[in-house]
């Protein structure tokens, strides 16, 4: 009969307009900024450098070994390499970045510089909230910005940075054992040779 | 010659007198929309209120629109008239306002403008509804007669149109 | 005391024109009746529109505006500020005069309506022997504005969305006109003050609105119909839709002017609401008996705000019509339910009260709808879609 989908049309929109006082379901919207909508786990925004430990400068883990700016499609990270060396996380001594910046304002979130780093040393981070009113520099980021504990790549990734510990550990773990054989082999039977060589290949 | 009677006949003179005038066709019906309503507002004075209310009803909001409709149908797209005076235009004034003098004067020297006239009586639309149904049957049925065939010409006209069009 | 607590205003107006000099007596009195007038409704219309945007907001499964003030009360004044403030465009060959003219003649029109409304018992500004009449009189100035509007723009799209808002509120006064004749023929008079007095008595606890009469329903239901088409509203709203598509009568409007057009079309939903209140509902009777001692002006406004209610409903729910299907709905279906309503009435009223005339009435109002909708909805089949040109 004529005017029976309009009053089954009506219904409808009474009960949304009722439900939406009573229940969630009818009223989805997330009142930004007060409350906030959480994250998938794999959600990523810009990157961040991971360091161990207390101090960012000495626990850093990356040795700037360049790939990552070689890789980045839009080539918004600038590296220069320091003079000197000091020690990374297995104990040798490498090179550590002097200058390590991103523009954060060209970088397009494509993760390739996390995928091809072989030092697990820069992870997506997950802050967007990142407006600023300083045109020029704001959105260029140095490296001590950049430089987030391994404690909050925990919090924002935790079974990344579970698996990244396990690669660092079986990688500690492969490289004690090289220098135990290596020990090994130097020193096979009890010490009449003078120590300056097994000095030499100590870390 | 009430202040509210010297108002509403100001505009209305206003609005024919630039109805004839304005250049831009549109411009002149809506002056002479103007007028209707001054026309209104003087039944209005006279107390005759349904008179003036359908004179608004008919008059500005039928038959406006329709001038209006008409007007775009057929020369909306010419340009604005030049209102060109005649070169004897003073002489012309002169002549019209003189035949204007006579005319009032006339007017104003016979025995019909010194007679007073009661006050006008207060017609309900109640009287003037039992009017209709009682002395003028006649009139109105055959205006409706006639409403009738414009409404059956008009649907006539606009369903030919269409099997032209196809 | 309930007595006074109802004629609290009239009271009020009249100690005041009691303390002027007679000689401006008559002015400060119709001062008095027109300036709160002026000043109730605008506020009304600030408040509708917040309760249009949360309340289309909820049925939409959202908020509507809750930041300025609690619950977004405050959101008309940060309207008003924007549409203050925004620069007042007027386009190069427009015509300026009649570009200014339209949304002043229309706003007048429309506040011009709210005169022969009885607010509450002794309380309307005007009261006109021919009020309905003056009504919709007042109400067909806005075809014209609407013109102006169109027109003076230099726009084809404006002007030929002017001319399909014409010709839609053409095509429904006719129904709007004819359903409010079966409450003139039934009430006898013109004076919208007489017609709610008609309506104020009781049967036991029963009120004698004409809504609740089979020919008064058929009528009140037509009238709201024809309404929501006056005033532009959804699902009737293709002149300001067309805003979205092409352009609407109103584009090139910016700023106040465009703001004077908002407030034209609530104020005219409002007026139209008050003479539908007035015409079927009772104008400011209580609805039971027992009820008589909440005051004559709230019930009005409750009642009003009903019916705004029921028009951001019925926006919520119903896809915009297109314009021919709006135009066969009006000459199709409503001109001849509206004649055999005025019919209806007649019979109503000649026949001896009892249940036969409820059922003889119904039965009149019922099959009709019931034919000519089958009949309307018969073309309406969802078939294959043909062309007509293409192959």
């Amino acid at each position: 009969m004529l005017g029976e989908g309009i009053v089954r049309g009506l219904a409808e929109t009474a009960r949304n307009f009722l439900g939406s006082f009573v229940s969630k379901e009818r009223l989805t919207t997330v009142q930004f900024p007060e409350e906030r909508l959480p994250q998938a786990e794999a959600a990523r925004d810009f990157p961040f450098l991971v360091y161990d430990g207390e101090d960012w400068q000495a626990g850093m883990r990356c040795v700037a070994c360049q790939i990552c700016e070689k890789e980045c499609p839009p080539k918004c990270i600038f590296i220069e390499k320091s003079k000197d060396k000091k020690p990374d996380a297995l104990g040798r001594a490498q090179f550590y970045p002097a200058r390590f910046d991103i523009d954060v304002s060209v970088c397009m979130s494509c993760q390739i510089c996390v995928e091809v780093c072989p030092f697990e040393a820069i992870k997506m981070d997950t802050a967007f909230e990142l407006s600023t009113d300083d045109r020029f520099g704001g959105l260029l980021w140095d490296r001590q910005k950049l430089a987030l504990s391994d404690a909050h790549y925990h919090a924002i990734h935790p079974t990344d940075a579970a698996h990244t510990d396990e690669l660092l550990a079986a990688e500690k773990a492969k490289a004690e054992a090289r220098t135990k054989a290596a020990v090994a082999k130097a020193s096979p039977a009890p010490m009449p040779q003078p120590p300056a060589p097994a000095a030499a290949n100590e870390p | 010659m009430t202040l509210p009677f010297t108002i509403i006949a100001a505009l209305t003179i206003a609005g024919a007198v630039a109805a004839m005038s304005l250049r831009n066709l549109v411009h002149c019906v809506l002056a002479l929309t103007l007028a209707f309503a001054g026309l209104a507002g003087m039944y209005l004075l006279l107390g005759a209120q349904f008179v003036g209310f359908a004179q608004i009803l008919v008059y500005i909001g039928a038959i406006a629109i329709l001038t209006v409709f008409a007007i775009l149908l057929t020369r909306g797209t010419e340009p604005d008239a030049f209102l060109d005076l005649p070169s004897a235009w003073v002489s012309n004034s002169v002549i019209v306002a003189a035949v204007f003098g006579v005319l009032v004067w006339a007017v104003h020297s016979s025995p019909l403008s010194r007679r007073t006239l009661p006050p006008p009586p207060q017609i309900t639309v109640r009287q003037i509804g039992f009017a209709l149904m009682d002395r003028f049957v006649l009139p109105l049925e055959v205006i409706g007669l006639l409403l009738t065939a414009a409404l059956i010409g008009a649907v006539i006209l606009a369903m030919h149109e269409k099997q032209a069009a196809k | 005391m309930t007595e006074t607590i109802d004629q609290i205003f009239v009271i009020l107006k009249h100690w005041l024109v009691g303390h002027v000099p007679t000689a401006v007596e008559p002015i400060v009195s119709e001062l008095l009746s027109v300036v709160p007038i002026i000043l109730l409704f605008p506020l009304l219309f600030a408040l509708i529109t917040v309760m249009e945007r949360k309340g289309l907001g909820r049925i939409q499964n959202r908020y509507g505006p809750n930041r300025v003030g609690p619950c977004g009360i405050l959101q008309p004044i940060a309207d008003g500020i924007k549409t203050l403030t925004k620069e007042n465009i007027v386009p190069h060959s427009a015509d300026k005069v009649v570009h200014l003219l339209a949304p002043l003649l229309l706003v007048m029109a429309t506040f011009l309506g709210y005169a022969v409304l009885p607010v509450g018992r002794n309380m309307v500004a005007a009261n006109m022997d021919a009020g309905v009449l003056f009504f919709f009189a007042v109400g067909s100035m806005t075809e014209l504005s609407v013109f102006m509007a169109g027109w003076s723009s230099r726009n084809k799209y404006s002007l030929l969305g002017a001319m399909r808002a014409i010709a839609q509120m053409i095509s429904y006064e006719v129904p709007l006109i004819l359903s409010s004749v079966t409450v003139i023929m039934a009430a006898g008079t013109l004076s919208t003050v007489s017609i709610v007095e008609q309506q104020s008595g009781y049967t036991g606890i029963f009120p004698h609105w004409f809504v609740f009469t089979p020919w008064g329903f058929a009528g009140f239901v037509l009238f709201m119909i024809a309404a929501t088409a006056e005033s532009n509203r959804s699902p009737f709203d293709l002149p300001e839709g067309e805003s979205e598509l092409i352009a609407g009568y109103y584009t090139e409007y910016s700023g106040f002017k465009f703001a004077l057009f908002f407030l034209a079309e609530y104020l005219g939903m409002m007026s139209i609401s008050g003479m539908a209140i007035t015409l079927f509902l009772g104008g400011w009777a209580a609805p039971l008996s027992f009820l008589t001692w909440i005051p004559s002006y709230l019930w009005f406004f409750g009642k009003l705000f009903f019916f705004i209610a029921g028009f951001i409903w019925i926006r919520g729910t119903l896809p915009r019509l297109r314009m021919d299907q709006l135009m066969n709905f009006a000459w199709k279906f409503m001109l001849p339910m509206a004649l055999i309503n005025l019919v209806t009435a007649g019979v109503w009223r000649f026949m001896p009260t009892g249940i036969l005339r409820w059922l003889v009435c119904s039965a009149m109002v019922v099959a009709p709808y019931v034919l000519l909708g089958r009949g309307f909805m018969l073309g309406k089949r969802l078939e294959k879609r043909t062309y007509r040109f293409a192959d």
